[in-house]
């Protein structure tokens, strides 16, 4: 995070500040973050509702809603083009091409009254050359590759179940063999079997095209199955970011060991939940400060007045506190 | 991860193959259907299967009753109305439906455009309409007709911009509606242009209360047409569309009422059957609307 020089990332967010206005209020959805992701990885972007993950997202496809939305500020480099310096035209071979996304709630992401077929075929056809049957040939394809018989081509979102929309889905956003997928909460509408299933075939899927993907979730144990490195977002900041063991082993941030300290154990007989206490903060008026200092029990003064540079935790991860010392002895 | 062969006995499990089961079952909206159907072929085939010109005068028999010669009687010149009516079909049906596809048609894609965009581009929009609809229905064909002068295109036109605001309204606010779905912002994800995902993903999830209207349109329209021939602006005499069939007869209500009775008739019968079939159509359409 600390070094720019060197260039050789493959998505690269510097600084990336968005705003939602209506009229007399802005809503601060991302303020500053700053993100490096690698070819072919994963990357876990963990937060509350409302902390921002699914507008980072989008800034990248530049599908913000731009009656409301605003990008304040920053810059998104993939593959050495920053995006924000692309015309529309040029955006339109990145969008579903380069990076495509898979989204929260599969029962409204297809259209009700479009073949399954049909919708994977547009996707394909969008972006290829070539006629008519080989775009229908390569849609039946995905489908199978997802799972599905390509007798189903000709049905409809209706007949199918969830699970398998997100299969579809996934089909789509796969179906031009992108570079970088961003998988928006894939699997929060399904139930726990069929998200293991998921998880394991955009696994399988990623690890045979080598796409890189950034994995929206509030589910850490999804995040455990899936990612290589994992950004803690609250109020549209990072506040921990290093690999998956670094986190999971080391959480040094107060809010992430108390996500942590959230999970109900399995094999300890507790009667009660360990939440978080408080709310996440209005974004259209953070606290001062560390957006987390209301509800920390390390804040102090300090933390109150000014909000805390990213700093290296003892095992050489980033961490945005002053405290880290403290948090990691515990009480 | 295998999931398991499914052959489907239903190949055709569209919305549309669901619309026409659901509406197979309501009686009263298959009459609708059935008589309005029957209503288009014979005013199609009217010109071979009507026993008189319809302009074929004969003054030995003038207003003469219903009878086995002439079946729905004969009126002042000696014409034989039951063929006038199947003749006039033609005029009449046409108007009807022609008005209707062009004012939904247009309206439609104002609605479309309207309710995606928003913003400014609603706004003009809408206030045009606004002016459009501050006249009542009948005062503006009649304006229109006034202006354009009578006749078959005329009128049509009159009739046609009488129906956008109806139908661009209607569209706009299910359009507004349906564009907040996901599948909309998958769309943009996958690069749809504007055009594609409002001609391809709008408009197929929003048009079903506007197919409604324009059954029922349709039935309007033909009222309308002829009320304007009534009084004299539509479709101009010989033709004998049944507005204007009507307003011929009128002077003679007294002597003669079959004279009115039976172009009458053919305009009430297909405005019900019409009304029948909407109704039917927005029940299947819609269950929610049911009882």
């Amino acid at each position: 995070m600390n070094d720019n020089t060197e260039n050789k990332n493959f998505l690269d967010i510097e600084n990336l500040v968005v705003e939602y206005r209506s009229n007399d209020q802005t809503v601060h959805a991302v303020n500053g973050v700053s993100l490096k992701l690698e070819g072919g990885q994963v990357l876990g972007l963990v937060g509350e509702t409302g902390a921002g993950k699914t507008t980072i997202a989008k800034s990248i496809l530049r599908i913000l809603p731009d009656v409301s939305a605003r990008i304040a500020g920053g810059n998104i480099e993939l593959e050495g083009k920053q995006l924000f310096q692309l015309s529309e035209t040029e955006m339109q071979q990145i969008r579903g091409k380069k990076v495509s996304m898979i989204f929260q709630d599969p029962m409204t992401a297809l259209n009700p009254v479009q073949r399954i077929g049909e919708q994977i075929e547009e996707v394909v056809s969008l972006h290829n050359r070539g006629n008519h049957e080989d775009h229908v040939k390569r849609a039946e394809e995905m489908l199978e590759m997802v799972g599905i018989p390509k007798e189903r081509y000709r049905e409809y979102p209706h007949q199918f179940s969830g699970g398998m929309k997100q299969r579809v889905v996934i089909a789509m956003a796969l179906a031009c063999n992108p570079d970088l997928l961003l998988a928006d909460e894939p699997t929060t509408a399904l139930d726990v079997t069929i998200q293991a299933q998921v998880l394991d075939l955009i696994a399988e899927l990623r690890k045979k095209y080598h796409t890189a993907m950034i994995l929206i979730t509030h589910d850490m144990g999804v995040v455990a199955q899936t990612c290589d490195m994992v950004a803690v977002i609250y109020a549209g900041q990072i506040l921990e970011y290093g690999t998956k063991e670094q986190i999971f082993d080391h959480p040094s941030h107060p809010y992430t060991i108390g996500l942590f300290g959230a999970i109900p154990k399995l094999n300890v007989d507790e009667e009660w939940l360990h939440p978080i206490n408080g709310l996440p903060p209005d974004p259209t008026n953070l606290p001062q400060g560390c957006p987390f200092n209301p509800r920390c029990r390390f804040a102090t003064d300090e933390c109150r007045k000014k909000a805390a540079e990213m700093m290296k935790t003892p095992d050489g991860h980033d961490c945005r506190c002053i405290h880290i010392a403290e948090a990691l002895k515990g009480e | 991860m295998a999931v398991p062969e499914i052959r489907n006995k239903h190949r055709n499990n569209s919305e549309m193959h669901r619309v026409m089961r659901q509406l197979k079952k309501n009686k009263l909206a298959m009459i609708g259907l059935v008589i309005f159907a029957i209503e288009i072929i014979v005013a199609i085939l009217s010109p071979y299967i009507i026993p008189y010109k319809y302009n074929a005068m004969d003054m030995t028999s003038v207003q003469k009753g219903p009878s086995l010669v002439h079946l729905f009687g004969t009126d002042e010149l000696g014409r034989d109305i039951f063929s006038r009516v199947l003749y006039g079909g033609q005029y009449s049906l046409t108007m009807g439906v022609l008005a209707t596809f062009i004012s939904t048609t247009v309206g439609m894609l104002i609605g479309a455009v309207s309710g995606y965009f928003g913003g400014k581009v609603d706004n003009i929009m809408m206030r045009i309409l606004d002016v459009i609809q501050s006249l009542p229905n009948m005062l503006l064909s009649i304006v229109i007709s006034a202006v354009l002068g009578s006749g078959f295109v005329n009128t049509i036109i009159a009739l046609s911009v009488n129906g956008l605001p109806a139908a661009a309204r209607m569209l706009r606010a299910q359009i507004m509606k349906e564009r907040e779905n996901e599948y909309i912002e998958a769309a943009v994800s996958i690069n749809c242009s504007r055009s594609r995902i409002i001609l391809n993903h709008l408009i197929p999830n929003s048009f079903s209360p506007n197919i409604v209207q324009a059954t029922m349109g349709v039935a309007s329209m033909i009222s309308i047409a002829a009320s304007l021939s009534f009084i004299g602006l539509g479709v101009q005499p010989p033709i004998p569309e049944w507005g204007a069939m009507l307003s011929a007869a009128r002077q003679f209500i007294r002597q003669s009422p079959h004279m009115v009775i039976f172009p009458g008739l053919a305009i009430a019968v297909t405005v019900l059957a019409l009304n029948l079939l909407g109704d039917g159509l927005r029940d299947a359409l819609d269950p929610k609307l049911k009882n």
